[in-house]
């Protein structure tokens, strides 16, 4: 293979034609997606189906997606460099790397969204320090500094790279104190998850989405950040299991996966359960004293039904939750796969009715549900960091030592 | 200076509409278009995205014939106080782009700081905030009738009423000139007030007893849109009729409103 000298010692990768092949299939889907992002910003957000009902729409659903699901990373990191799971020393890599794109996606997918993208540094230099999203904002490019630091290492473990004295010491160096950027990673996570839940909370114009709180923060904060905690690692687990899948391999042990996957599970299961007070309270109570009941936030529309609480709280908590504590069920491995991806969907629904339903749900009396489908340039520029994270993957994959349990998994003969 | 501002009155400029004077003619849309330079979009039939400061809702008692009702509602941007001047769209504006003025309770719109993320128009329960899709157009030769006291917006901002903010303006460099300290009620009224033709609309200083809304909106029958939410806005509504009221804000079905 032309690029043999750069592949891990120890492992065996497909051959670079097919490699080639493969990346030229995901890049085409790339293409599509830069297109449409270029589409937004030289002809302006006409090119979507968003309007003056959905300022937010699709993207912000994405990008509170991808960060809550981009969770894995800091917790996991919390997990590993501060409560001692060494365990996790075998998924951490993979962790960073999909916590990575993620929030590389995530600031993508915000500088399509706004409408002067050229002012975007307006956010710092005029900050409102009031605002959720100013809190975001902050947060978000911060930790996405953190995370950059994290993935340093890994990539000078590149064969060749680490031949260089001076990369191979500069990853040993960061490798010890990666503790501290864990730590300042989990706290900056923990700021930035709760801050998007914030986003919507705050919103006291809109009884759907407002809740009270603590202090300044709305429970969605605290919601928020606990979710990310909870089903993060489970989007690291189903990344991985597909990641198995396409190249045929086994690549982490079961304990390992395991074990994540019961940390997880109790951290959804407690989550869940926070999520069902905090729907009791605000159905009986928050809306109520707005004048609403909470039957009027899922009736008189063509699409959002009870269906869709039931979905998010039952199939999408309670379900994996249950199947990921018990021994039996996530020692199981199609019940485990089946409650990960459950719980990938849940979290996803989540976001979504905090962004999309609160813009959807009519407040004044003699107003109408307003109902919204993506154009293209939506679907594509939401699709672009899916085929800019399987690339990534794919030529981390190839290139670097991800996963450490690798080579002691698949023997080569 | 510091003395003169000191002594200065804080104002409430607000609004009292009356929806039994309303005859839904459009009139005041078409004067706050035209008085604000707001700009047309090559396709206007979809009305989610048309720019609309004033915008006149027609709402009715759903009752059968022959007890159907109707009445149309006016519906600028409320210029919500909230609590203490935190009011839906300003606490969350990220770039402070968007500002409650304590001096007069006007909510600004600063269009070359918006960088166009929208947050404020979720925040906003009226619909008040409309964000620039597309550039502004106008017909051929409309462009030598655009007011120059009024800045156009660029796409990818957000706009809303500013209760022709200009208008004050102008009415303060006029009474400067003439060596007055207050404008009087009558030199600053937005252009919505001047084109209803049932005079539906009345415009002013809230905290001013002088002033025509002042005692309008003691009115028993005035009430306000969503007070329940906590917006705290400065636009009244005037009603004779129980239903129109009670369209005003959201009530559990074995509620009843207080007006």
């Amino acid at each position: 293979m032309i690029d043999a000298a750069l592949i891990p010692n120890g492992v065996k990768r497909c051959s670079f034609g097919k490699f080639l092949l493969g990346l030229a299939v995901v890049g085409a889907v790339l293409l599509w997606g830069v297109y449409a992002m270029l589409l937004c910003w030289f002809k302006g957000l006409n090119q979507t189906n968003m309007n003056d009902y959905y300022g937010f729409a699709l993207w912000i659903w994405a990008d509170l997606a991808v960060i809550a699901l981009g969770g894995g990373a800091f917790f996991s990191g919390f997990l590993k460099y501060l409560t001692g799971k060494d365990e996790l020393k075998n998924i951490i890599n993979y962790a960073v790397l999909i916590g990575f794109i993620c929030y590389s996606s995530a600031l993508l997918i915000l500088a399509i969204d706004v409408g002067q993208p050229l002012r975007s540094w307006f956010i710092f230099w005029h900050a409102n320090v009031h605002s959720m999203l100013t809190e975001v904002a902050f947060c978000l490019s911060c930790y996405f500094g953190v995370l950059t630091i994290e993935f340093i290492p890994l990539i000078l473990e590149n064969r060749q790279l680490n031949k260089i004295s001076f990369f191979h010491h500069l990853a040993h160096n960061m490798h010890e104190i990666m503790a501290v950027f864990a730590a300042t990673g989990a706290f900056l996570s923990f700021f930035h998850q709760g801050s998007l839940g914030g986003v919507s909370g705050v919103l006291f114009g809109r009884p759907f989405a407002y809740r009270e709180g603590l202090f300044i923060w709305p429970w969605t904060f605290f919601l928020f950040t606990w979710s990310a905690a909870a089903y993060g690692p489970c989007f690291t687990l189903l990344i991985t299991k597909i990641t198995e899948l396409i190249s045929g391999k086994k690549l982490v042990k079961d304990n390992v996966i395991e074990l994540l996957a019961k940390i997880s599970g109790w951290m959804m299961a407690t989550y869940i359960v926070a999520k069902i007070i905090d729907t009791i309270y605000w159905a009986t109570v928050t809306a109520p004293s707005k004048g609403f009941l909470v039957s009027d936030f899922y009736s008189n529309n063509a699409f959002y039904g009870m269906w869709i609480l039931i979905a998010e709280i039952l199939f999408g908590g309670v379900v994996p939750a249950l199947i990921l504590i018990t021994p039996a069920g996530r020692k199981n491995p199609k019940a485990r796969t089946l409650a990960i991806v459950l719980a990938v969907i849940g979290v996803c629904i989540n976001r979504w009715v905090m962004v999309l339903q609160t813009m959807a749900a009519p407040v004044m009396s003699f107003d109408r549900w307003a109902l919204y489908y993506p154009s293209w340039q939506e679907v594509a520029t939401t699709v672009l960091p899916v085929a800019y994270g399987a690339i990534l993957i794919m030529i981390c994959y190839r290139y670097l030592p991800i996963f450490p349990q690798e080579p002691e998994l698949n023997p080569i003969d | 200076m510091k003395n003169e501002h000191s002594h200065q009155t804080t104002k409430k400029f607000g609004m009292v509409i009356n929806l039994d004077l309303c005859t839904g003619c459009g009139s005041c849309m078409v004067a706050c278009m035209a008085e604000n330079n707001v700009p047309f979009k090559p396709d206007e039939t979809d009305k989610l995205k048309s720019i609309t400061w004033m915008r006149v809702y027609r709402l009715t008692n759903g009752k059968p014939f022959p007890e159907t009702d109707i009445c149309y509602l006016p519906r600028p941007c409320q210029h919500c106080e909230g609590h203490e001047g935190h009011s839906p769209c300003v606490s969350v504006c990220p770039a402070t782009a968007t500002d409650y003025d304590s001096q007069t309770g006007i909510v600004s719109q600063i269009y070359t700081r918006c960088f166009g993320c929208r947050y404020c128009m979720a925040a906003c329960p009226y619909h008040a905030r409309y964000f620039n899709w597309y550039d502004p157009v106008w017909p051929d030769g409309m462009e030598k009738y655009l007011n120059p006291n009024v800045s156009p917006r660029m796409r990818g901002v957000v706009e809303k009423c500013s209760f022709c903010y200009h208008r004050y303006q102008a009415a303060k460099d006029r009474a400067y000139v003439e060596g007055q300290r207050e404008i009087a009620e009558e030199d600053y009224q937005t252009a919505c007030t001047q084109a209803c033709p049932a005079g539906a609309i009345t415009f002013g200083d809230l905290n001013n007893p002088e002033h025509a809304v002042y005692k309008l909106k003691q009115d028993p029958r005035a009430f306000r849109l969503l007070e329940r939410l906590g917006t705290n806005p400065k636009v009244y509504y005037i009603s004779s009729k129980e239903w129109v009221r009670k369209a005003g804000d959201n009530y559990l079905p074995d509620e009843k409103p207080k007006k």
